[in-house]
C-alpha cells in the first residue's frame, strides 16, 4: 500500500538584507517602497501560496567597525508593513518575525491580536530571540540578557503572550443596543502572570481574534530552539533545502512532538529554499552560477572570508590566493549583527580545509565564497523543479518550502506562473484556497479544537 | 524647497481665512453611549471594514487627516483608573495597524495614530511610523500621549507609576517627569527619521555598495529613560519628518507642542481662552528657538450636528439619558447646525487657531455631518479647500520637507 501524497505547503520570503538578494541586477526594484511589497503579496496570492514572511533585523549589520554596505540594507517595519499588505490581499497568511527579547508580551500581544482581526485570521509570529549588547543599544534596557537566558526569555514571553490572547474567550462581546449590555464579562481580559521575566496583570484589550492566538513559527536550529519549536510552535522555518539534511532536521524535530502529547501533523517543516528557473535544464544551470557570481562580488567575497579570518583583508585581491595569515580568534568579532558567524565553531580549522580546498581546485577566493556558499537550492526547468520538490516534499525533507527569490520584487512572478500549475496537476498543490483563515491553509486546528481534545485526552 | 519663514496661517499660497479640518476617531464616537445609536455598529469595531468606511468618509469630506486613539489598557470612565463597566465600548485594536490597513484603501488624507509614549520603545514607534508613511506615500502622522495609570504600567511591570490624583495642574512631578520622557521619545523618534539621509541608498555596481554608509548615522541619544545607537533599520520616509502632534492642557505639555510637535490640539471654550492659550504656546516657540518653524494650533471640539438644532439637543439629551449622566469633556461641546459650527470655527480661527481636530459625539452620524455638512458651509464661505491640493500631510498643512538634520549643508 503506497502512502497517500502529501499536500506541500508553499510560502514567499520576501527578498531581503542577505547577499542571496541580487540588488545589482537591472531588474531589481525598491526594497522599501509598498509597490515592491503590493507586487510580491498579489503574486503569492495568485500562486495560491500559504503565506508571505517577513523577516526582521533592529540593528544595521556592521563589519570593521562600520555599517555594512554591499548588501541590501534597510527594511520596513514588520507589522505595519503587515498590516497594509492585509488590505492588498484576501487570503495569503501574513508571517511577521518579531523578536522576543527587546518586546514587552503586552504589546506584542495586542499587535499580533489586531494583525489578526485587521486580516481576518491570516497572521503569523515568528518568535526569534538575541541577546546580544549590540543590538540591544537600540533599546530601553541594553543588552540586558545573558546569552543562555534568552529561550528561558522567549518561552516565557510566549506562554505569557498565550495567556493575554486568552484572556479573552470570543463570547464577552454582546453589544446589545437595546438593554445597553456591551460586555457579558466585567473582568474580559482579566490576566495574572507571575513568573522570573515577566510579572505583570491587569486587563488585556484587545478582544479574541478570529484565529484565537497567530500562528506560531519558530526559527533557531540549537537543540534548546529545536525543543522549544516542538513544545509550542505550529511551524519551523528551517535552514535544511537538501534531501539529506531536510530529512535528518525532519526526523530529529518531529520525533520530539510526542513528548509534548502533540502529532507530527501538528508541527509542520519549511525550509528556506532558494532556486533557478529557466526554460531548460542547461539554461537554469548556466542561470544558477550567473547568479552566484552576482551574489558573490569581489568585495563580498573578501567581507565573507573576513566571517572566519576575523581581520581585516580589504588588502587581499578576491581573484587571487586565500591569504597566509591565519584568523584571528583572541579578538571580539569582526562582523557584528549577523548570526551566521557563529556557525565557524573553529576558524583555524575552515581556514586550513578552505586552503586545502582552494588548492586543489586552483581557487581564488571569490571562487572559493562562491563554491563553499549555498548554492540553491531547486535549479532547473519548470517541470525539473516541480518534480524535484515534490519528491523532498514525499520524502519527508520537508513539509513544503519558503521560497527565497533573488529578485525583488519579480523574483516569483515565473514561479508562480510556471513551476505552480505543474504541482497543481500533480494533485499536491492547491487550486485554489479551501479556507480563509491562514490554520486553515496550514491544515491547523483552531487553538480552542486543540485545548479541547488536549483536555479531553 | 526652503523651510517656510511663515506660519501656516498666514502662507500666501491659502485664502487667509482657510482651516484646517481633521477628525479624531474613537470607537463609535466620543460620547460612551454613541454605540447604542441605530447607525452605531459596535459589532463591527473590530474589523478593518468599519475603520476604512470611516476614514473614507472623512476622505470624501476633504479633511486634512483622522485621528486615532489608543491606549495601553482597556477604556475607563475614570480617568487614572480602570473599572468594572459592562454598559460601555470596551477593547481597541492598534491605532498603528489600523492606520496601516486603512492607507491602501485611501489617497490622500493624513493618517495620525495614537502612540503612548510611556512604556514604548522610541525605535520600534520611529520605524512604525516611518513605515506608514512609506505604506500612505506620504500621510503618516503621530499623536503622542502619555499615560500615569497604574493598571497600564502594571501591564508592561517594568516600573510602578505613583498613583495621582488628577493631571490638573499644578502637575504632580510624575506628570512632569512622563511629559519629559515623552519629548526625548519624539527627539530619538524624529533624529532615527533622519538617521538615513536620503539619497544614502546608490547601488553602486561598479563598487558593489549598495548604500553609501558616510549617508547612514548614529544619533547616538542619551537620555534619563533610554538611550538610543541607531541609525534605524528603516530608510528616511517620504515625507521626511512625518507628522508629530500633541493634545495639550497646559503649561507643561504646552511646552512639548512648542518645542517638538507640527500640531498642537489645545481646548480652549471660548475665543479670549483660545487667544491667551496661542499666546502662550507661541512665547514657548520663540523660547525653544523655533519661531521661524509652522506650528499649527488646533482647537478640539466634541460635536453634536444636525441640521436641526433642536434635534441636535435632542440626540445628546437621548445619549446622556443611555449613560445616566451629563456628557462631559476637556474639550468644548459643541451641539447645533453646520452652520453655527461654522461660524464658532471661524470665530475661534480669529483667536490664532489655525485649524480644528473635531470629535464625532457619534461616529457613524456626526461623521457624515461632518463631511457633508459642515465642509460644504465652509466651502461656500471661502474657508475651506475644495479638492486636495496636495500628495502628502505636510503638504496639506502648508508645512515643508524638511532638510535632514545629518546632512551636511
Amino acid at each position: 500500500m503506497s502512502k497517500p501524497l502529501k499536500q506541500i505547503h508553499l510560502a514567499a520570503h520576501f527578498p531581503g538584507v542577505n547577499n542571496t538578494t541580487v540588488w545589482s541586477d537591472p531588474r531589481a526594484g525598491s526594497h522599501i517602497a509598498f509597490d515592491s511589497f503590493v507586487h510580491f503579496a498579489r503574486t503569492a496570492e495568485r500562486a495560491k501560496f500559504d503565506f508571505l514572511f517577513l523577516a526582521e533585523g533592529l540593528r544595521l549589520r556592521e563589519q570593521g567597525g562600520r555599517i555594512y554596505d554591499l548588501d541590501v540594507v534597510g527594511r520596513p517595519d514588520t507589522f505595519t508593513v503587515l498590516a497594509a499588505l492585509a488590505a492588498v490581499t484576501d487570503r495569503l497568511g501574513l508571517t511577521g518575525t518579531i523578536n522576543s527579547t527587546f518586546n514587552e508580551p503586552y504589546e506584542v500581544a495586542r499587535q499580533f491580536a489586531s494583525l489578526d482581526h485587521l486580516s481576518d485570521g491570516r497572521s503569523a509570529w515568528n518568535v526569534v530571540t538575541s541577546w546580544d549588547a549590540f543590538t540591544g543599544e537600540n533599546f530601553r534596557r541594553g543588552g540586558f540578557l545573558p546569552q543562555d537566558e534568552r529561550y528561558s526569555r522567549a518561552k516565557e514571553f510566549l506562554a505569557t503572550a498565550h495567556e493575554l490572547f486568552d484572556s479573552w474567550q470570543g463570547d464577552e462581546i454582546v453589544a446589545d443596543q437595546a438593554t445597553g449590555t456591551f460586555l457579558r464579562d466585567a473582568q474580559a481580559g482579566a490576566f495574572v502572570h507571575h513568573g522570573k521575566h515577566f510579572d505583570i496583570h491587569g486587563r488585556f484589550n484587545v478582544p479574541r481574534s478570529p484565529q484565537g492566538r497567530p500562528v506560531i513559527f519558530q526559527a533557531g536550529d540549537s537543540d534548546e530552539g529545536r525543543e522549544f519549536a516542538a513544545a509550542e510552535a505550529d511551524a519551523i522555518f528551517s535552514r535544511y533545502g537538501t534531501l539529506e539534511a531536510g530529512q535528518a532536521f525532519y526526523t530529529d524535530v518531529k520525533s520530539r512532538l510526542a513528548k509534548y502529547g502533540r502529532r507530527p501533523d501538528q508541527l509542520l517543516i519549511l525550509p528556506a529554499a532558494t532556486f533557478a528557473l529557466a526554460d531548460t535544464d542547461a539554461e537554469a544551470e548556466e542561470l544558477a552560477r550567473e547568479v552566484r557570481r552576482q551574489q558573490v562580488s569581489g568585495a563580498t567575497a573578501l567581507k565573507h572570508l573576513e566571517f572566519v579570518w576575523n581581520r581585516d583583508l580589504s588588502g587581499y585581491d578576491p581573484e587571487g590566493p586565500l591569504p597566509d595569515v591565519d584568523p584571528d580568534v583572541d579578538t571580539d568579532h569582526i562582523a557584528r549583527g549577523r548570526a551566521q558567524v557563529r556557525m565557524y565553531r573553529d576558524p583555524l580549522a575552515t581556514a586550513r580545509e578552505w586552503r586545502e580546498l582552494a588548492a586543489a581546485n586552483n581557487w581564488s577566493i571569490r571562487d572559493l565564497v562562491i563554491h563553499t556558499g549555498n548554492r540553491q537550492n531547486f535549479v532547473g526547468s519548470p517541470s525539473t523543479i516541480a518534480k524535484t520538490l515534490n519528491e523532498y516534499v514525499q520524502a519527508d525533507a520537508s513539509d513544503g518550502f519558503i521560497l527565497v527569490p533573488h529578485i525583488t520584487p519579480t523574483g516569483l512572478d515565473e514561479f508562480a506562473d510556471k513551476v505552480v500549475p505543474l504541482l497543481q496537476e500533480q494533485g499536491v498543490f492547491r487550486t485554489d484556497y479551501e479556507g480563509t483563515t491562514l490554520r486553515d491553509h496550514l491544515g491547523l486546528a483552531h487553538p480552542d479544537e486543540t485545548r479541547e481534545h488536549r483536555a479531553a485526552s | 524647497m526652503s523651510p517656510s519663514s511663515a506660519n501656516p496661517a498666514t502662507a500666501s499660497e491659502r485664502p487667509a481665512s482657510a482651516l484646517h479640518l481633521a477628525v479624531a476617531l474613537d470607537g463609535t464616537g466620543w460620547h460612551p453611549a454613541s454605540w447604542r445609536e441605530p447607525v452605531a455598529r459596535p459589532r463591527d469595531l473590530f474589523t478593518a471594514r468599519y475603520w476604512a468606511d470611516l476614514v473614507t468618509e472623512a476622505e470624501h469630506g476633504l479633511l486634512d487627516f483622522v485621528t486615532l486613539e489608543d491606549g495601553l489598557g482597556p477604556q475607563s470612565s475614570h480617568f487614572l483608573d480602570p473599572d468594572e463597566r459592562t454598559d460601555q465600548v470596551r477593547g481597541r485594536l492598534d491605532a498603528v495597524l489600523v492606520a496601516s490597513r486603512v492607507a491602501p484603501l485611501t489617497r490622500h488624507i493624513g493618517l495620525v495614530p495614537t502612540v503612548v509614549a510611556t512604556h514604548t520603545e522610541p525605535f520600534h514607534i520611529s520605524k512604525a511610523i516611518a513605515t506608514l508613511d512609506y505604506v500612505s506615500t506620504g500621510r503618516a502622522g503621530l499623536r503622542v500621549q502619555i499615560t500615569a495609570r497604574p493598571n497600564e504600567a502594571a501591564h508592561f511591570g517594568r516600573r510602578t507609576l505613583e498613583r495621582i490624583d488628577s493631571y490638573d495642574p499644578p502637575l504632580p512631578p510624575v506628570v512632569s517627569e512622563l511629559f519629559d520622557e515623552a519629548a526625548d521619545h519624539v527627539e530619538v523618534v524624529r533624529r532615527l527619521w533622519d538617521s538615513w539621509e536620503d539619497d544614502a541608498e546608490i547601488r553602486d555596481v561598479a563598487t558593489g555598495r549598495f548604500i553609501d554608509r558616510d549617508k547612514l548615522h548614529y544619533i547616538d541619544f542619551q537620555g534619563r529613560h533610554f538611550s538610543v545607537k541607531g541609525p534605524s533599520i528603516t530608510p528616511r520616509p517620504p515625507q521626511g519628518q512625518p507628522l508629530v502632534t500633541a493634545l495639550a492642557h497646559a503649561t507643561v505639555p504646552y511646552r512639548l507642542v512648542a518645542r517638538a510637535a507640527d500640531v498642537g490640539y489645545v481646548t480652549p471654550h471660548d475665543a479670549g481662552q483660545a487667544r491667551a492659550i496661542v499666546a502662550e504656546i507661541r512665547a514657548e516657540q520663540d523660547a525653544a528657538g523655533r519661531s521661524a518653524e509652522p506650528l499649527h494650533v488646533f482647537g478640539d471640539l466634541v460635536v453634536f450636528l444636525d441640521d436641526d438644532p433642536g434635534a441636535a439637543r435632542a440626540r445628546r439629551e437621548r445619549l446622556d439619558a443611555l449613560a445616566g449622566e451629563p456628557y462631559t469633556s476637556d474639550a468644548l461641546v459643541f451641539t447645533g447646525t453646520p452652520a453655527q459650527l461654522a461660524d464658532q470655527l471661524q470665530e475661534l480661527q480669529s483667536a490664532g487657531l489655525t485649524g480644528f481636530r473635531l470629535r464625532p459625539a457619534v461616529a457613524g452620524h456626526d461623521l457624515p455631518a461632518i463631511t457633508r455638512g459642515l465642509v460644504p458651509e465652509l466651502q461656500r464661505r471661502g474657508a475651506f479647500r475644495r479638492a486636495y491640493e496636495a500628495d502628502t500631510l505636510r503638504g496639506l498643512l502648508g508645512l515643508a520637507r524638511p532638510a535632514n538634520r545629518y546632512a551636511a549643508a
